[in-house]
């Protein structure tokens, strides 16, 4: 393992490719569930946290399960069904064991089955990480690693978008633009200023 | 017959899976930035329904109630991974346009909405033309989206310049400009809701 290619994978997957801002996954919980920092945070919190679990889970079937037997056209059947599986089995873990947790994560966990950030996160280390069906040198613990950046990338895009809603709630916006119409545009403005960090290209 | 041509049109309209339901969002702002890119997906997407919602409303009276999410996804999954191969093997640009996209056909909203809300409840052939009428609805809005975008972001139309000496808005093909436009056309569709009623 490279540091200087984990600090680009930090660096790329929390802002230059934010999941939210720029590839545009997990849209659907970052506009219902983001008009309270709180909430944000706890569904950030359990995003973050099943990503790089299912980032790890994932890699594994498709290299010692999938790849071996000449399966890798069952990917995404598969992670679906693990992910969903994981969820499941994540909620069952925390509630035994920590039920402080359990209640701060509570819904959005089982919410979490259908969100395209997982699959997308799991779909993208493969695509990324294998060449000619082969694993690069350390690219379960880069596709960990990525898995984890990209949950941290989800929690600033939240934690933003949540922040400058909290402070709209009382001003007066137009009759159709309320609610969801706004929500679009903060976003739109907040990812004109992600791509600072990429550079405009003309 | 007149009822089936309702279930093929309401999705077009009435409920429009982009406009009215706000379904799917993700791959509509990602693969919108052209036109062809739009249609690739759109027929990918109708295809996944289509197929779904006929398998589901045939056998949906074989599927126990407490199962019958994962039975669903199995369901789409293989549409989906049908698709992913053909598009592999007919059409490297598009499947190298749309990317992560095809395999997230499994993980939209639509699909599954479709199957849980319509299919499993109703027969064959009006799920075939619901599924047929929101794939089409979601295609069309695809269009929109995608004809805005790339018409002002770069001055061209399937790959044509439509005007010339046109200078374009770049950022509209960039990520923020697709959040803009469906923030914009979403509020466009509420002040017509509102004015009607």
């Amino acid at each position: 393992m490279n540091p200087a290619q984990l600090l680009g994978i930090f660096i790329s997957s929390v802002f230059i490719y934010n999941v939210i801002l720029s590839r545009f996954l997990g849209l659907c919980p970052f506009v219902a569930i983001s008009k309270e920092t709180r909430q944000a945070l706890a569904m950030s919190g359990a995003v973050t946290f099943v990503i790089t679990a299912s980032c790890a889970v994932t890699w594994l079937i498709y290299r010692f399960l999938l790849l071996p037997f000449n399966l890798a056209y069952l990917r995404t059947l598969s992670f679906v069904l693990v992910i969903a599986a994981l969820v499941q089995l994540i909620e069952m873990i925390i509630r035994k064991i920590s039920p402080a947790l359990y209640r701060a994560f509570g819904i959005y966990l089982t919410l979490i089955t259908t969100n395209c950030a997982v699959l997308g996160a799991a779909v993208l280390n493969i695509d990324m990480f294998f060449i000619g069906d082969k694993a690069v040198a350390g690219s379960f613990y880069y596709s960990v690693f990525q898995g984890a950046c990209m949950g941290l990338g989800y929690t600033l895009a939240m934690l933003l978008m949540s922040g400058i809603r909290e402070r709209l709630e009382l001003c007066n916006v137009p009759k159709p633009l309320k609610d969801f119409p706004l929500a679009f545009i903060i976003a739109s403005i907040l990812s004109l200023s992600f791509m600072g960090f990429s550079g405009f290209k003309f | 017959m007149k009822n089936l041509i309702k279930e093929f049109t309401k999705g077009i309209i009435k409920e429009n899976p982009t406009f009215v339901l706000a379904l799917g969002l993700c791959p509509t702002l990602a693969v919108s930035v052209s036109v062809a890119n739009a249609i690739g997906m759109g027929v990918a997407a109708t295809f996944v329904l289509l197929g779904s919602s006929v398998i589901v409303s045939l056998v949906r009276d074989f599927i126990p109630g407490k199962i019958r999410i994962p039975c669903f996804i199995v369901i789409i999954a293989t549409f989906v991974t049908i698709t992913e191969l053909c598009l592999k093997a007919y059409s490297p640009v598009l499947n190298r346009a749309l990317g992560i996209y095809v395999p997230l056909i499994v993980v939209n909203c639509i699909v599954l909405g479709r199957a849980e809300a319509f299919a499993c409840k109703n027969s064959l052939l009006k799920s075939f033309f619901d599924g047929l009428g929101m794939g089409v609805g979601f295609t069309l809005a695809l269009i929109l989206i995608s004809a805005i975008r790339e018409f002002l972001g770069s001055g061209q139309l399937l790959g044509h310049t439509l005007i010339k000496g046109f200078e374009p808005v770049f950022v509209l093909g960039m990520p923020s400009g697709a959040l803009l436009v469906i923030g914009l056309l979403l509020g466009f569709f509420n002040f017509l809701k509102n004015r009607k009623t």
